[in-house]
């Protein structure tokens, strides 16, 4: 007569984790190449505008970025609703710009000092004074090359 | 002699909630790259000349927005979806003679006499107000750039074979080899003699 063992009730084998650091390895590293870091928080409101006509932006070393849009909620009562200037985490004065971008543009290396562009981020509920006032702070510095930086998308969105 | 035993195995448990750390601490500190836009050359601040060039009437579409985000083109308020029809009409019109007189034989627009003579000689004039937003301010400059490029992309199908952008784009590209890019370089210079952009900017109205 055959010989019955009585299995034992509730012994699961248990599932072998070996394989999830590789697993999270691979997640760790496609976010490695796939993102860039954060180099300053935003202190505003930033929505950018929609355009489809767009040109990729150039390598990140080349690119000055200013920032623009009414301060955020948490900044409102200290700073007010008016749209203001984001550079480098600071708030800032339209008299500032021109020296900020002349600092950024010192700061890098010699072969790229021609070829920066200064990419404006500005929130598409601005007014264009604003903007006008930026533009012609950089004419006075001769830094000519912008780019709007905008989201992909046609500019019939931008129409609410 | 005693055998040696095997050298005990390191525990690896922990390997994944190290993984995870560092994962979630690039999630956290890192954005997805967006960054793309429309580019554009500021002009340089010039002294004022006494005898500014003449332009005439003609070849100068004027857009004005105003402070109600509203376009008035060649003084008739239009929609935004008819802006880059009206612009690439204008623009393609050549009625008359280019700068050394010589008529437009690769535009294919009305000819008509009341509209552009020729497209290097047709100037867009932007004028915006202090008030306007800069949605709708991108939101126009985008619509006149996709005039230009919709033109630009005709003539580089018929010559080339290929769409203007496309080949601008390559030739941006800092991965395109040398040689790729210094035969793209005359063709986009042709098609830019072609269509050149001139899209002048007004310093907003202030009041």
């Amino acid at each position: 007569m055959a010989k019955f063992t009585k299995k034992k009730k509730g012994d699961l084998p248990a599932v072998s984790t070996a394989s999830l650091p590789d697993i999270v390895f691979m997640l760790l590293f496609f976010f490695m190449t796939v993102t860039t870091m954060k180099d300053s928080s935003l202190m505003i409101k930033n929505e950018l505008p929609y355009a489809d006509q767009v040109q990729k932006l150039d390598k990140k070393d080349r690119v000055i970025y200013i920032y623009a849009g009414k301060p955020s909620p948490r900044y409102q009562d200290k700073f007010g609703t008016a749209a203001k200037i984001q550079l480098n985490d600071k708030f800032a004065d339209v008299s500032e710009v021109a020296n900020y971008v002349l600092a950024e543009r010192a700061s890098k290396r010699e072969e790229l000092q021609n070829v920066l562009t200064t990419a404006l981020k500005v929130d598409n509920e601005t007014n264009m004074g604003l903007v006008s006032d930026i533009k012609q702070e950089l004419r006075k510095i001769n830094a000519l090359k912008i780019n709007y930086t905008t989201k992909n998308g046609t500019s019939f969105q931008n129409l609410k | 002699m005693a055998r040696r035993g095997a050298p005990p195995e390191v525990n690896a448990g922990s390997m994944a909630d190290i993984a995870f750390l560092l994962l979630i601490f690039f999630l956290v500190t890192t954005t997805i790259e967006t960054d793309a836009g429309l580019d554009r050359k500021l002009p340089p601040i010039e002294p004022p000349t006494e005898n500014p060039p003449v332009i005439k009437q003609k070849n100068i579409f004027t857009v004005v927005v105003n402070k109600n985000n509203d376009l008035l083109v060649e003084d008739e308020p239009m929609e935004l979806k008819n802006l880059r029809k009206a612009a690439v009409d204008f623009l393609d019109n050549g009625g008359g003679t280019g700068e050394k007189g010589e008529p437009c034989d690769y535009c294919q627009g009305a000819k008509s006499p009341e509209s552009s003579d020729h497209p290097s000689k047709a100037v867009i004039s932007l004028q915006n107000d202090r008030l306007t937003e800069y949605g709708t301010y991108i939101a126009v400059q985008n619509e006149l750039v996709a005039a230009y490029n919709e033109l630009r992309n005709r003539e580089a199908q018929r010559l080339y074979g290929r769409d203007f952008t496309e080949m601008n784009a390559t030739y941006l590209d800092p991965k395109t080899p040398d040689a790729a890019k210094d035969e793209l370089k005359p063709k986009l210079e042709r098609i830019q003699q072609m269509y050149p952009q001139k899209l002048s900017e007004a310093e907003p109205k202030s009041n």
